[in-house]
């Protein structure tokens, strides 16, 4: 899509606009032939007004001054026109992220577009805000415009495409007709049907060691992303949370962890409140924890395996001392964990970036279960990391509570929290909305993640019934066409 | 529309300790100190505020320990209201610190073995005068900036300025060629800014460092080889002439400060009036400041990045080219080594002061002008006040802004970052 | 589920930001933040490193092949650092000798008849650039006349080594200010308060070297304690800022280097510190008992023991980069702040020792000066260590054996240049242009190289033509 844009050039083949083939060079030929595109990350100046933003590049002006009268209008005019109500004056930072998306349409619009491309536009946002884009998509349809809608959701598509093309690692690998049983798309977006078991007994829960009472944390925006978080993790068992990503879980782990201050409640491990300490004293404490962006919080790249098999360990005996470090116990550690934990590296003193990300996660693994833990604390814990890697990490996870640690694990990929959990916690904006067994119906699951609580008889209506059609994020992405 | 819970706002109450209510006590500090101690160590002498440029003339008197109480007073009021109510925090910062300032006024003019009166007229030209290279530095600083160029070589650019107004100057025997060559000057080395921070990708601080080492160099090279040997053919540039506005001229106070100028004095005026309208008024304007902040956005809308940022980075080196010629041709004549000696750094600091707004970055350079203006008043009566620690004043206050003790100030989003495509 | 990269590419931002909204800024990571690993990286070097981001959607390479890739590009990446170093060095004389030339009236008049006289004009070029260049070697190295005249004789061993002993004395403040730049810039620090750190450390040395009269073995230490821990606390402060308000280090530097500079005006002029005896701005002499020894006790050689300390200084460095623990977490904290945090790292805490430390090193760089070669305090006695020091880490490539080398070559140049002054009468103001071409050269390997291609590829053929006619 980014070289339809012409933010990318093709290395080969064309592209036909109305028949004709064109070369877009960059944006701007891009727009000239018609076509506009929304980003996933928005494309906007934060500081800049909404007039602003949506005249940037085609501005009205006499003589180089801008006519902001005439820019307001016109945004007046597009957002009516195609029923898209906004504030041309209101700052773009200060709107939330369903209207900044709206912003972002209706630049397109302005720009006179035959066909629009959304690149995963309901990612950001919240089922009620993803119906009232699909309300829009159908409008634009009826107002004669072309779509190419970019999804992972199944019931997106399925509730808006008039044809659909499913791609999967950079192929085109079918089309089908918005028709199509579920099972149908799904099989074609995964290639075959993953079955995801990981071997284990029953859980033997014993002692609670992770206790969560009331916990209120905000996330960046001082927004109230975990809003009264009550968990209670046992030792022997792994507690899973599952939900849409963005629902308050990446806060709630970071909290635990000592690197987000906690607004209200606690978190005590092992009886002994550890609200307030520091992310050392916490890990100190035999906490073990997989971060959920690896490049960002787990690892540093430039650092070498070894390095990086101590990152939380280097200043313990008999890695480091008060002030040096012992490189020969380093490298031995970096030795056994490499073999015991198959890390596929030319050696220890390879950059870790080079390796891939299975490798770099398994990495992260091997040094977090290199202490005795207590407790483990694993988020997306095989996020973009190949099968095998998956099946291994999966069982050292297993492997750490049948050695009797309690096990947090916290992942947006269903299949992978009922494959492993004891028990289920949904998280769904800031709050935990049940706690039940992984044998519960996937609808059920489905149906909490999206916030509906099926055994209170309230029902929002305008909700999705249906929750996530995740599929392991293995790489594919459909197309809806919505042809007028 | 619907709000999601993540839009709304986590109820935690606002602090008491408001950044406002934080300034009000150290203003009340302030004020305190100003009634007490500036009260009694002021004598009962008058200080005088005469206002035209001179000692003589029409002025107004005010006894030194009343005056020292009095305006200590001042500063404590508008202190306490600052801290009582938490509100209209610029006015009111600005009225305990002219308390404050004319409370140690009153005393040391009243305890002055010299002279007991300050020319209100002189201090204002005098203020204007000192503010005028930084006016133009800080403009060319926000020029680069606002477009994503981090602008640290502001003293070369100052510096090439003047060494090319002095020579350029004498070689042609006029001022106007020397001024445009001054700010061809300063281009040329925004020139070497431009490549290597936009084409190389070279960390514009870094750039800029070296720029001002090379600047330093450079003039003061061919200060040594070309100019010292024979000041009259290489480094006699004469001076600009001014061009009082009558009448206007007569004005107390600011009058002399305003009106009584030059090519430098008026062309500062006209140049922030001119940036100011066309950075928030015109296309280009619109485009560079969303350079700055989202390249990435400008780019997807098929808006030129890197020629933008070029075209910025070039004019900002004209105009701090042309107000370094200020150095050698108007301050004093002729070009001497490293003469601009730290003014880009302040003017640097005024640009951060002003927030990235060309009439936020005249202000503080007022305000520093002020200061040095001060200091020199202060030490023309034998003042006991060390000179060096009022002229500390500047970088004291800009570190103060950049630690978001008086209010966090925010560069431009993409300051510093080059932009690659894809 | 946001991310519709392949399972082996990496999530990295795609998967990352959809949580954490489309514009956040990260905090503790801002707008100027220096990528440590890359100390003055040219254009080529960061689309190496984008290449290893996988963007694509093909699975990862084989690990075998890449690594072995990798090393092979990493090998030659090694060399061509050496290569672009000496290319730049080359250019920038080269550079330096056109401005010789301009500057000089004799010469510049003489290409008035390029065309009627070419072979004088070109004779008299390389006779003057040469002649020198060679005078700033025989300033900064050797000088063979001496070494025959000493033959002979006729003169000291000692004038021999002069030349050396200046280069030595030259090279000592520039290697603290140095590595004053490169340990934070290894932390992600941009330091270019070295000025005002190193001015600091002045103050502290000087005054203990000229208030106290204590014997020599106490006092110098003293000296050289009270340098560092004035500089430290400079820098500390720049750190603890940073830390705790966000506050960007290069302005704060900037801005304590003026604050620096005033104050050592003012403190020189206080009662018990001025030279009562002078009319002008300077203190009291240091006094002999507060000196730095001189390597060799002569008159003539002015080295002293400021070079000892100075590479002392890089070895403890060089080892605390690579053994120390807090080595250890610098570096995590400058190459990423997020997984150091993660990792239980006090980002902060290490932010403010690592300015501190910066600080004790520029502080030890003013120290060396006024208790080596300074006889008293003045407002302009170290001239603009702190700068140069930027230009000294920037050519040493931030490493401390590389800082080392470029001090070295520094103090060549500042030697040389002071002989090339007195003898050939070229400014030695021209030793600051050199310098600042080096290190933009060196900046920028692109350029350097795109300049010796465009230079060799025509000239190559051309001369490739004549062999075979």
């Amino acid at each position: 899509m980014n070289v339809l844009y012409g933010l990318l050039q093709p290395d080969s083949g064309e592209i036909l606009v109305d028949g004709a083939p064109v070369r877009i060079k960059g944006p701007g030929d891009a727009i000239k032939v018609g076509i506009g595109m929304v980003h996933q990350h928005f494309m906007l100046v934060p500081v800049f007004s909404v007039a602003e933003n949506i005249m940037l590049g085609a501005e009205p002006a006499h003589g180089g001054f801008i006519d902001h009268g005439k820019a307001v209008k016109l945004v007046r005019e597009v957002s009516q026109r195609y029923g898209l109500p906004l504030n041309p004056d209101a700052i773009i930072e200060d709107l939330p992220i369903g209207i900044q998306q709206r912003v972002e349409i209706v630049k397109a619009l302005t720009r006179d577009v035959d066909l629009l491309i959304l690149d995963e536009p309901t990612a950001v946002l919240t089922p009620q805000e993803t119906d009232e884009l699909l309300e829009v998509m159908r409008g634009l349809k009826a107002a004669g415009k072309s779509i190419v809608f970019i999804t992972h959701k199944l019931r997106e598509v399925k509730a808006v495409a008039d044809r659909i093309t499913v791609i999967r690692r950079g192929r085109t690998v079918g089309t089908a007709e918005p028709t199509a049983p579920e099972s149908e798309l799904a099989e074609l977006m995964v290639g075959r049907s993953v079955v995801l078991e990981v071997p284990k007994e029953a859980a033997v829960p014993g002692e609670p060691v992770l206790e969560i009472a009331g916990l209120v944390v905000a996330d960046d925006r001082e927004h109230r992303a975990v809003d009264g978080v009550d968990l209670v993790v046992r030792a022997g068992e792994v507690l899973g949370i599952a939900g849409v990503q963005g629902n308050g879980q990446t806060e709630l782990v970071e909290s635990i962890m000592g690197l987000r201050p906690a607004r209200a409640g606690s978190v005590h491990l092992s009886g002994k409140p550890i609200t307030t300490w520091h992310t050392r004293e916490v890990l100190r404490a035999g906490v073990g924890y997989v971060p959920e962006d690896r490049s960002v919080d787990g690892l540093v790249k430039e650092f070498s395996v070894a390095e990086n098999l101590v990152l939380d360990l280097y200043d313990l005996p008999p890695f480091g001392g008060r002030f040096a470090l012992d490189l020969d116990a380093i490298e031995a550690q970096a030795e056994q964990k490499i073999a015991e934990f198959d890390v596929r590296t030319q050696s220890p003193h390879q950059p870790v970036g080079a390796l891939s990300g299975g490798n770099q996660q398994k990495v992260i693994v091997a040094r977090e279960m290199s202490t005795p833990l207590k407790l483990l604390i694993a988020s997306q814990p095989t996020r973009g990391v190949d099968v095998g890697s998956i099946e291994f990490i999966h069982s050292r996870i297993v492997a750490e509570r049948d050695r009797g640690a309690a096990v947090l694990v916290v992942s947006s990929e269903l299949d992978e929290v009922v494959a492993l959990a004891d028990r289920v916690a949904v998280m769904y904006r800031g709050r935990v909305l049940a706690v039940v067994s992984p044998d519960t119906p996937r609808e059920t699951l489905g149906l909490l993640m999206a916030g509906i609580d099926p055994s209170s008889s309230s029902h929002t209506p305008g909700t999705p019934a249906s929750g996530e059609q995740d599929t392991q994020g293995e790489g594919m992405s459909e197309h809806g066409e919505a042809a007028s | 529309m619907t709000t999601s819970t993540m839009d709304v706002e986590l109820a935690v109450p606002e602090a008491y300790w408001t950044r406002a209510r934080k300034t009000g006590a150290v203003m009340i500090v302030l004020g305190l100190l100003a009634t007490i101690l500036f009260g009694a160590l002021a004598s009962s002498e008058n200080a005088r505020f005469a206002l035209g440029e001179n000692v003589s003339g029409a002025g107004f008197d005010i006894p030194g320990t009343a005056g020292a109480i009095l305006f200590g007073l001042v500063a404590l009021a508008a202190g306490a209201a600052l801290l009582v109510t938490g509100k209209h925090f610029g006015v009111l910062t600005g009225v305990a610190l002219m308390g404050f300032i004319i409370s140690a006024l009153c005393w040391q003019m009243s305890v002055s073995p010299v002279s007991h009166i300050m020319p209100l007229g002189f201090i204002a030209a005098a203020t204007f005068t000192a503010a005028i290279p930084l006016i133009f530095g800080s403009l060319g600083g926000v020029l680069c900036e606002r477009s994503g160029v981090v602008n640290v070589a502001i003293e070369g650019q100052l510096l090439t300025g003047a060494f090319f107004g002095a020579l350029f100057g004498t070689l042609t025997g006029s001022f106007w060629l020397g001024l445009l060559a001054a700010a061809i000057g300063g281009a040329l080395l925004s020139a070497i800014l431009a490549v290597f921070a936009i084409k190389y990708l070279v960390d514009q601080v870094v750039v800029g460092i070296v720029l001002n080492v090379f600047a330093g160099g450079l003039t003061a090279f061919f200060y040594e080889q070309v100019m010292r040997p024979d000041t009259d053919a290489y480094n006699f540039p004469g001076k600009v002439p001014s061009w009082p506005i009558p009448g206007l001229v007569d004005i107390p106070i600011i009058g002399p400060a305003l009106f009584n100028g030059n090519i430098f004095s008026y062309g500062s005026l006209i140049a922030v009036a001119v940036i100011t309208i066309a950075l928030f008024r015109t296309r280009w304007g619109l485009r560079t400041r969303a350079v700055g902040e989202h390249p990435a956005a400008a780019d997807t809308v098929g808006i030129r990045v890197l020629g933008l940022r070029y075209a910025n980075v070039l004019i900002a080196g004209l105009v701090a080219g042309f107000g370094g010629a200020y150095f050698s041709m108007l301050s004093t004549t002729g070009f001497s080594k490293y003469m601009v000696s730290g003014a880009g750094f302040i003017a640097l600091a005024a640009m951060i002061f002003g927030r990235w707004h060309p009439v936020g970055a005249f202000f503080a350079s007022l305000f520093f002008g002020f200061f040095g203006a001060l200091t020199g008043f202060l030490t023309s009566i034998s003042s006991p006040i060390p000179s060096q620690f009022l002229s500390m004043l500047p970088y004291v206050a800009t570190i103060f802004a950049v630690a978001g003790l008086v209010g966090r100030v925010r560069a431009p989003a993409a300051d510093g970052k080059p932009y690659v495509k894809g | 589920m946001t991310s519709h990269e392949p399972i082996e590419a990496e999530p990295g931002a795609t998967a990352a930001s959809p949580d954490k909204g489309p514009a956040q800024p990260t905090p503790g990571v801002d707008q100027y933040h220096v990528d440590p690993s890359l100390p003055a990286a040219g254009v080529e070097e960061r689309h190496d490193q984008a290449e290893r981001q996988p963007k694509h959607r093909a699975p990862a390479p084989e690990e075998g092949k890449r690594s072995f890739g990798r090393t092979f590009r990493e090998e030659l990446w090694a060399n061509n650092n050496f290569t672009v170093t000496l290319l730049a060095i080359v250019l920038a004389l080269i550079c330096g000798g056109v401005l010789m030339v301009i500057g000089n009236a004799e010469v510049r008049d003489q290409w008035q008849y390029l065309l009627y006289q070419p072979g004088k004009t070109i004779g008299d070029t390389w006779a003057f650039v040469s002649t020198a260049y060679t005078d700033m070697f025989k300033g900064a190295v050797v000088n063979p006349d001496t070494v025959n005249r000493w033959y002979w004789n006729m003169t000291t061993w000692q004038q021999v080594f002069y030349p050396i002993s200046e280069t030595l004395t030259n090279a000592a403040p520039l290697i603290f200010t140095g590595l004053a730049v490169a340990v934070p810039f290894r932390a992600g620090l941009f330091n270019i308060g070295g000025q005002g750190q190193a001015i600091m450390g002045a103050i502290g040395g000087g005054t203990v070297g000229l208030a106290l009269s204590l014997p020599a073995i106490v006092q110098v230490p003293l000296g050289v304690l009270a340098g560092a821990l004035l500089g430290g606390l400079w820098g500390y402060l720049v750190g603890i800022l940073k830390a705790r308000t966000g506050a960007h280090e290069v302005i704060l530097t900037i801005m304590l280097n003026n604050i620096a500079f005033l104050f050592l005006g003012w403190f020189i002029l206080q009662q018990g510190i001025k030279d009562p005896a002078r009319s002008d701005a300077i203190s009291k002499p240091i006094q002999e008992s507060g000196r730095l020894p001189q390597l060799i006790p002569d008159p003539l050689l002015r080295a002293n023991l400021a070079i000892v300390l100075a590479v002392l200084a890089a070895a403890g460095v060089a080892w605390l980069l690579k053994r120390g623990r807090f080595g250890f977490e610098l570096r995590a904290v400058g190459h990423n702040p997020h997984a150091a945090a993660t990792a239980g790292i006090k980002v902060g805490t290490t932010v403010a020792l690592t300015m501190a430390l910066a600080g004790a090193l520029a502080g030890l760089g003013g120290t060396s000066v006024a208790l080596g070669t300074a006889p008293a305090l003045t407002v302009d006695m170290l001239g603009q260590i702190g700068f140069n020091g930027i230009l000294v880490a920037l050519l040493g490539r931030v490493r401390p054996w590389g800082v080392v080398g470029a001090g070295l070559l520094f103090g060549a140049l500042q030697a040389g240049g002071n002989a090339m002054q007195t003898f050939s009468g070229v400014s030695v103001e021209l030793v600051g242009v050199i310098q600042a071409l080096i290190v933009l050269f060196v900046a920028a390997p692109a350029l350097v190289k795109a300049i010796y291609r465009l230079r060799r590829s025509p000239a190559a053929a051309a001369q490739a033509g004549l062999a075979k006619g």
